[in-house]
């Protein structure tokens, strides 16, 4: 997994509700037995029309919006299906972090697994970065996992919570199958105590 | 020491280990796979040569994809389609895991066919690459929905890193009113909570309504707790479970049976458990309810009018009036005037015996109004059931098409989909955006209510009409 550490760079401002994942990238593009190439697809139905052309008023597809690598965005970010698509194509188009009031469990935690940082704030701090993302590209924010801080285009800075587990693992790119498979001889000691103990499963 | 919640109980028997930072390792007793969200996680297996550990555990199906006409068999035409089921049929086979192809008459949405077969069992935890799998959690099963990165880790593993969530109650006192349902009762609950109201629980339905569901319906409820943002729902195991369960094909026989049957009967809430939050509905109060919006939680009993962005505050104005604006609705207009023109019988929701029964009920030598109307049923099993049962033919006589069983316009990654600008009446569980089609509009409701609709070609109350069998 790729590593996170500090990321600087264009936030795009977001400001709905209830982002769902078939927003954020629809059926027609689960279709792929491949994790990469999706980000052209994120935010399809927003960001095209039905011939295919770019909806110029979408957000990511103002010019200085396009290498956004931070998304600014409103509650329940993320809601709807499992589908790890979703972060998927979030990374596939650049975008390495998401700051929203609330995140869908699955969601959230799909991005972890995928080297993005999600952040949950209260609504107050998620509106003044709301407002420093609408400035544009010549607004730059720093997202510092280190030390868990959010560092505006004016120098305002935002502390933020992150799992401690969750955040080594961005940190140093760490795949977690490799971590629990080293924890082998405790997941055979618990199967043998099941077959003795629940022998029907 | 406070008692244990349902939840606890099941958490403590699978936990593997505990670090000290508060994540967990939990273990997996079933992982049902379908062809979405597992080519990536097998292909990571092979490339990193790993197995999968526990292949008598693993349950795949394709469902989303498939094609629901009768004459499938002739293969799927869209070739990205074709691709993934013949994905899953080729990593079924290399990793030895249970496998029900499309030709399979047990074949069906994955959700349904989990219960049917007797995998999911009392007390167990369950997960799957979708996040329906809240569905298994009708048999007091701890059962969630996870990615593609979490299933390749359960496959390499057969445990998941969890955090564990808080408990959440939701009871349901009293009793339900003639032509109310366990999907108005759940589409009640999201409008009351809201789609995030869930978010960090484990839900537990419980109370006098609940207890009193068939399994059918108990999954129907257990099914959209995810909808409310819980990623598990769960309901204490009883006699209606064990009665379900007994002489599935895979449920314990004999004397596991009954050393099964001992272990769950301690499957319930202690009276003095502790709870993060408790929401309580009374079951008289609750009304055939249907959707307006584009969230789960725009939901409404039907004799309601059509909200206005005014009723709200903070984001929901801006996202209402978009819902408003997407599904072509005014405010003010009464739910039961709003025209349909295509009608959806399935999904993981709603696509059991029970909820064809019920359709059935109230089409019974009726004419359907509407441009189009269809039957999917969740398995290739229910399917033939409901032909022996008759109900195909009273669907078919009322002019609904009759269906292989998938996923179908419950997602519309199939060929069944909605033009943009069509309205349905539909028994599935997610009205966003595009769900059903691009611009298709989605009206959530229960079975017996979808019928009513098709018959009357609008948002009907089911109450309206006279079936000998609405009780
Ligand atoms: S029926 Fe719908 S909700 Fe259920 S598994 Fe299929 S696509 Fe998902």
């Amino acid at each position: 997994m790729d590593k996170f550490t500090t990321l600087h760079g264009v936030a795009a401002p977001l400001p709905l509700i209830n982002v769902d994942t078939d927003m954020i990238i629809p059926k027609q593009f689960l279709k792929t037995i491949k994790r990469e190439g999706l980000g052209v697809n994120l935010f399809d139905e927003m960001r095209y029309d039905d011939d295919g052309k770019e909806i110029p008023t979408f957000v990511l597809n103002q010019p200085a919006y396009r290498d956004a690598e931070i998304l600014v965005a409103g509650d329940n970010f993320g809601c709807g299906s499992s589908r790890e698509h979703a972060p998927w194509a979030i990374k596939d188009f650049g975008i390495r972090c998401v700051i929203a009031t609330s995140f869908a469990d699955i969601f959230f935690n799909n991005c972890f697994k995928n080297g993005i940082l999600p952040i949950a704030l209260p609504q107050e701090q998620v509106d003044l970065l709301m407002k420093d993302a609408e400035k544009g590209s010549n607004a730059r924010m720093t997202v510092d996992l280190e030390n868990q801080q959010i560092t505006t285009s004016d120098g305002e800075t935002i502390a933020f919570e992150v799992d401690s587990f969750r955040k080594h693992c961005l940190i140093e790119g760490l795949d977690d199958i490799g971590l629990t498979l080293a924890k082998a001889p405790a997941i055979e000691a618990f199967e043998q105590q099941i077959a003795q103990a629940r022998p029907w499963v | 020491m406070a008692g244990k919640t349902l939840y606890d109980k099941i958490w403590d028997a699978h936990l593997v280990d505990e670090s000290e930072d508060g994540s967990s390792l939990l273990y997996i007793d079933r992982h049902l796979v379908h062809e979405v969200t597992s080519p990536q996680a097998f292909e990571g297996l092979r490339m990193a040569g790993r197995t999968v550990r526990a292949p008598g555990q693993t349950i795949a199906v394709p469902d989303h994809n498939v094609p629901t006409w009768e004459d499938r068999a002739k293969g799927i035409e869209n070739e990205e389609s074709r691709i993934q089921v013949e994905a899953l049929d080729t990593n079924a086979k290399e990793f030895g895991i249970h496998y029900y192809p499309v030709s399979d008459v047990r074949q069906g949405i994955v959700h349904i066919i989990g219960p049917e077969q007797g995998w999911t069992l009392p007390g167990m935890t369950v997960v799957c690459g979708d996040s329906h799998t809240a569905t298994h959690g009708a048999f007091g099963a701890l059962a969630h929905g996870i990615g593609t990165s979490e299933v390749e880790h359960v496959l390499a593993t057969q445990t998941l890193i969890q955090q564990k969530s808080k408990n959440m109650k939701v009871e349901i006192t009293g009793q339900l009113l003639p032509g109310v349902t366990a999907k108005d009762i759940v589409l009640s609950i999201i409008a009351r909570t809201g789609t995030a109201g869930g978010t960090g629980y484990v839900i537990e339905y419980c109370g006098e309504a609940i207890r009193a569901l068939s399994m059918e319906g108990r999954m129907t409820i257990c099914n959209m707790a995810i909808e409310g943002g819980a990623r598990a729902g769960l309901i204490a195991p009883d006699e209606t479970t064990y009665e379900y369960v007994k002489g599935r094909p895979h449920a314990p026989k004999a004397a596991q049976w009954e050393a099964a049957m001992s272990w769950w009967k301690t499957l319930f809430s202690d009276d003095d458990a502790q709870w993060d939050k408790v929401v309580t509905l009374k079951g008289e109060e609750i009304a055939p309810t249907v959707t307006w919006g584009t969230s789960p939680e725009d939901a409404l009993p039907i004799t309601a009018t059509v909200p206005s962005p005014d009723d709200f505050t903070g984001g929901k104005v801006a996202a209402v009036k978009r819902a408003l604006d997407y599904m072509g609705l005014t405010a003010g207009t009464p739910l039961n005037e709003i025209e349909i023109d295509t009608v959806f019988i399935g999904s993981c929701t709603n696509g059991r015996i029970e909820d064809l029964r019920a359709a059935a009920a109230i089409l019974k030598g009726k004419k359907i109004a509407v441009k189009r109307a269809m039957v999917v049923p969740g398995s290739g099993l229910v399917r033939a059931q409901a032909e022996e049962e008759g109900l195909a033919d009273i669907f078919k006589e009322a002019g609904f098409e009759w269906r292989m069983a998938g996923c179908s316009m419950c997602l519309a990654m199939n060929p069944d989909q909605l033009a943009p600008g069509e309205r349905c009446a539909a028994t599935s569980n997610r009205n966003f955006e595009g769900r059903q089609g691009r611009g298709g509009r989605t009206h959530l409701m229960s079975p017996a209510m979808a019928a009513a609709a098709a018959i009357s070609g609008r948002l009907t109350d089911v109450r309206e009409i006279t079936a000998p069998e609405l009780v």
